[in-house]
């Protein structure tokens, strides 16, 4: 009896674990579906990008391109083969700098500005986005690592 | 001089450490080898010192012909960074790991208790084996001793935003906890080795996890700290993959601390607690692979070097690799554990090791899913915070709301109705705490839930005290001195994830935030103040130059005035963020100076309300303390019993 009774407690554990392992591996697998964020270069805006999907557009600020109204910044970013022009609402983050690296995630409809709500510039003067680098080697831009 | 010596002393410790590796592992039953090995140990642990001790000196020194130094350091630097550039950067990071690795291994050869001669001798050989590796990167592929022709006269300097107090104390405490997990690892590869893990092993094994675990909470803690009000982005956990790299080891160390009970009380889990060791140090290493190979965006991601990043790879391989082909190996020989109910204390760790380690599967999935897409052809993809507040939060509510009833059962066969009976009272407050959430919040259901489960895991912490303090006969002050620090330790620990929750919820949900542009003179509302700029300044400091603003801050209490300044260090061109706090009992008002708006008075300003937050510091601290208290306790019984 007592045997019979262990059977079934041990059946229930691995039921109830198995109900939340399933659980834990479709909220992951859904999780990676809508939360992941593609990355492309401006050259490859058009064509990767669907219109209104979110994206990550990464490169870097054409100088002289900066372009502050109110609370609305617009600038270019180039890959030096293309450049596509951002809109951003808001003010931009301290180290964000002409002529230098910056991931813009937002979304995309052709013939507009690309329309982001988050800039990125990480803080190491060194620093540049790995995608951006990426990017920028694929196109020949690569000017070498900066650190000595 | 200093340097040459220092690369002596690293490389005699390589030697030591590899003598104690194979003297340690093949002890073949004799007493004097694991004499041996452990007298190796600690000569080991003392050539690491010297060699890190020569490091700090150059670093004193200001010995630019060293190119660490030269690429770290400043003449001009205070003392204390000067010291703190001794770990700020790889190089000497990974010395760090090596003396500690030596350390620990050290401190374990020196206190060998009740533990049999095999597994102490064999636990003492694969950590020396570890220290060798840890040295043999670090030798080979990141010399922190070599030299630089021609040296420059002054040296880059340290990142200004590193020279902070909290961010020196960051990297030894968390290298104390990634290391930390090493000699829970040696200990599970010497019980594989041996055939056995027993209670006797177990108990070696509790004090090395909560002092993992506990640096782990207090390095995490100071990074998230230093992040809230050094960077001036407002936040204070961003899911970055290297927060996530200190966040697996972290979860899994937690996992262990408790199955690690399991296993010294009951002799059960012994198994499970093996490969948990066996796993949270290769997360410890895998942190340590993320963190310094570059392979993932990261604002922490700069020692991009392919061959290093390699190198971690490797040791990881091997370390695992043996780690889970011993334990297929011999794990099913180890001996077969007590049975237990459903409902037992047993039981209910088993499901706060059940979550915990879901929860770092997930983050791990998450963290590295980017590295494969790209490495399989899928393009370069992040995988951001809505993915992991979609799975580890959730995971993680579903533990809390089970972890108030864990302490309440028995042993072996729990009693169910009566430990939620006890719990009645925090039950109760923990609804309340709901509908009143709901009420106030205009119904947004997924607050109100994170609030009530803080609220429930505070008030059932306090429950099981009460309930363990009106145990047994006499006055109440006379047992509160009396409960054990077990009890006491646990409690806080529990009650502090509960404070962490509140304040994690609070902030997240209830922050606001805002961009302004303000010239001298100007003011603004904000979050049930009025904030207005009084002036714009520049002030020198001992190293930097800063433009300094000031604010006058009216509030129903009265005004308060705040500064916030911008720093600019000749030997960085970007400058850094001092932000200005007000603490209040609701929360900070946090103010962020930007630019000057070019050819205006205006000036850019962030500013943030973040509710609560000191609860998120204050619970991290709580459960640190609990960890630590937990450490005492356990000193304390084990030199009653000897």
């Amino acid at each position: 009896m007592s045997k019979m009774r262990k059977r079934d407690q041990r059946l229930m554990i691995i039921g109830v674990a198995g109900a939340v392992l399933v659980l834990a591996a479709t909220l992951t697998f859904a999780g990676l579906r809508d939360s992941v964020v593609y990355f492309v270069s401006p050259s490859e805006l058009a064509e990767k990008a669907q219109p209104g999907q979110r994206i990550r557009l990464g490169g870097l600020v054409v100088e002289g391109t900066v372009q502050r109204a109110g609370d609305i910044a617009t600038f270019s970013v180039t890959d030096g083969a293309t450049a596509v022009q951002v809109r951003y609402e808001g003010l931009l983050p301290d180290l964000f700098r002409e002529g230098q690296g910056v991931v813009c995630e937002g979304s995309w409809r052709p013939g507009q500005a690309f329309d982001a709500d988050r800039v990125l510039a990480k803080h190491d003067e060194n620093y540049m986005p790995r995608e951006v680098a990426e990017a920028l080697k694929q196109r020949g831009e690569w000017k070498g690592d900066s650190r000595p | 001089m200093i340097a040459e010596i220092g690369a002596f002393a690293a490389a005699l410790a390589l030697a030591l450490s590899l003598a104690q590796g194979a003297l340690g592992i093949m002890f073949a039953n004799s007493t004097a080898r694991a004499g041996a090995a452990a007298a190796l140990s600690q000569a080991a642990a003392f050539a690491c010192a010297l060699a890190f001790g020569c490091l700090i000196t150059l670093f004193v020194q200001s010995d630019f012909t060293v190119a660490v130094v030269a690429a770290n350091s400043h003449v001009d630097k205070p003392l204390i960074y000067k010291i703190a550039g001794a770990w700020g950067n790889h190089e000497g990071s990974m010395l760090l790991w090596c003396l500690v690795s030596a350390l620990f291994g050290a401190i374990f050869s020196s206190l060998r208790g009740k533990q049999s001669l095999g597994l102490w001798s064999r636990t003492i050989g694969v950590q020396g084996l570890v220290t060798a590796g840890a040295l043999i990167y670090t030798l080979f592929l990141s010399n922190p001793f070599a030299r630089l022709d021609p040296a420059p006269m002054v040296g880059n300097g340290l990142n200004p935003l590193l020279q902070d107090p909290a961010l020196a104390a960051h990297p030894p405490l968390l290298y104390l906890g990634y290391v930390g997990m090493s000699v829970p690892f040696s200990l599970a590869l010497a019980a594989l080795i041996e055939g056995r893990a027993d209670q006797a092993w177990a108990r070696a094994l509790r004090p090395w996890t909560l002092i993992a675990w506990t640096c782990l909470t207090l390095g995490i803690g100071l990074g998230s700290y230093w992040a809230y009000y050094e960077l001036g982005w407002g936040g204070w956990w961003f899911w970055d993959p290297v927060e996530n790299a200190s966040f697996m080891p972290w979860l899994v160390a937690a996992a262990l601390v408790h199955s690690a009970i399991v296993t010294e009380r009951r002799g059960s889990l012994a198994s499970w607690t093996i490969l948990l060791a066996i796993m949270g140090f290769g997360l410890a290493l895998l942190g340590t692979f993320l963190v310094r190979s570059g392979v993932l965006t990261s604002v922490h991601a700069f020692a991009v070097d392919p061959r290093r990043g390699i190198a971690v790879l490797i040791l990881l391989a091997v370390s695992l690799g043996t780690g889970f082909g011993l334990y297929a190996w011999r794990a099913p020989k180890l001996a077969q554990p007590s049975g237990f109910s459903a409902v037992s204390r047993e039981s209910m760790l088993v499901w706060n090791n059940f979550g915990l380690a879901v929860a770092a599967g997930v983050v791990l999935t998450g963290t590295i899913y980017p590295l494969l897409v790209e490495a399989f052809g899928g393009g370069l993809i992040s995988v951001g915070p809505p993915f992991f507040n979609a799975t580890v939060v959730p995971l993680l509510a579903m533990l809390f709301l089970l972890l108030p009833l864990g302490p309440m059962l028995t042993w072996r066969v729990g009693d169910m109705r009566a430990a939620l009976g006890k719990l009645a009272p925090a039950a109760i407050l923990a609804v309340l705490t709901l509908i009143a959430a709901l009420v106030l919040s205009k119904w947004r259901a997924m607050p109100a839930i994170g609030l009530m489960l803080g609220v429930w895991l505070i008030a059932g912490g306090l429950v099981y005290l009460w309930v363990r303090l009106r145990r047994g006969e006499g006055k109440l002050s006379a047992k509160v001195a009396l409960l054990p620090l077990a009890v006491w330790s646990m409690s806080l620990a529990h009650i502090g994830a509960g404070v962490l929750t509140i304040g994690a919820v609070a902030e997240t949900a209830f922050r606001s935030e805002r961009a302004v542009l303000l010239a001298p003179g100007e003011g603004v509302a904000f979050a049930g103040r009025r904030v207005t700029l009084l002036e714009v300044g520049g002030i020198e400091g001992p190293n930097y130059s800063a433009t300094r603003a000031n604010f006058r801050i009216d509030q129903t209490s009265g005004a308060a005035s705040l500064h916030a300044e911008r720093r600019y260090f000749p030997t960085s061109p970007m400058p850094t963020t001092e932000v200005g706090i007000l603490s209040a009992l609701d929360g900070d008002l946090y103010i962020a100076l930007g630019e000057q708006i070019r050819g205006s008075e205006q000036w850019t300003v962030r500013l943030y309300h973040n509710p609560l937050v000191h609860f998120i510091f204050a619970g991290i601290l709580l459960m640190a303390f609990g960890g630590g208290l937990s450490l005492v306790a356990l000193a304390r019984k084990r030199m009653v019993s000897t």
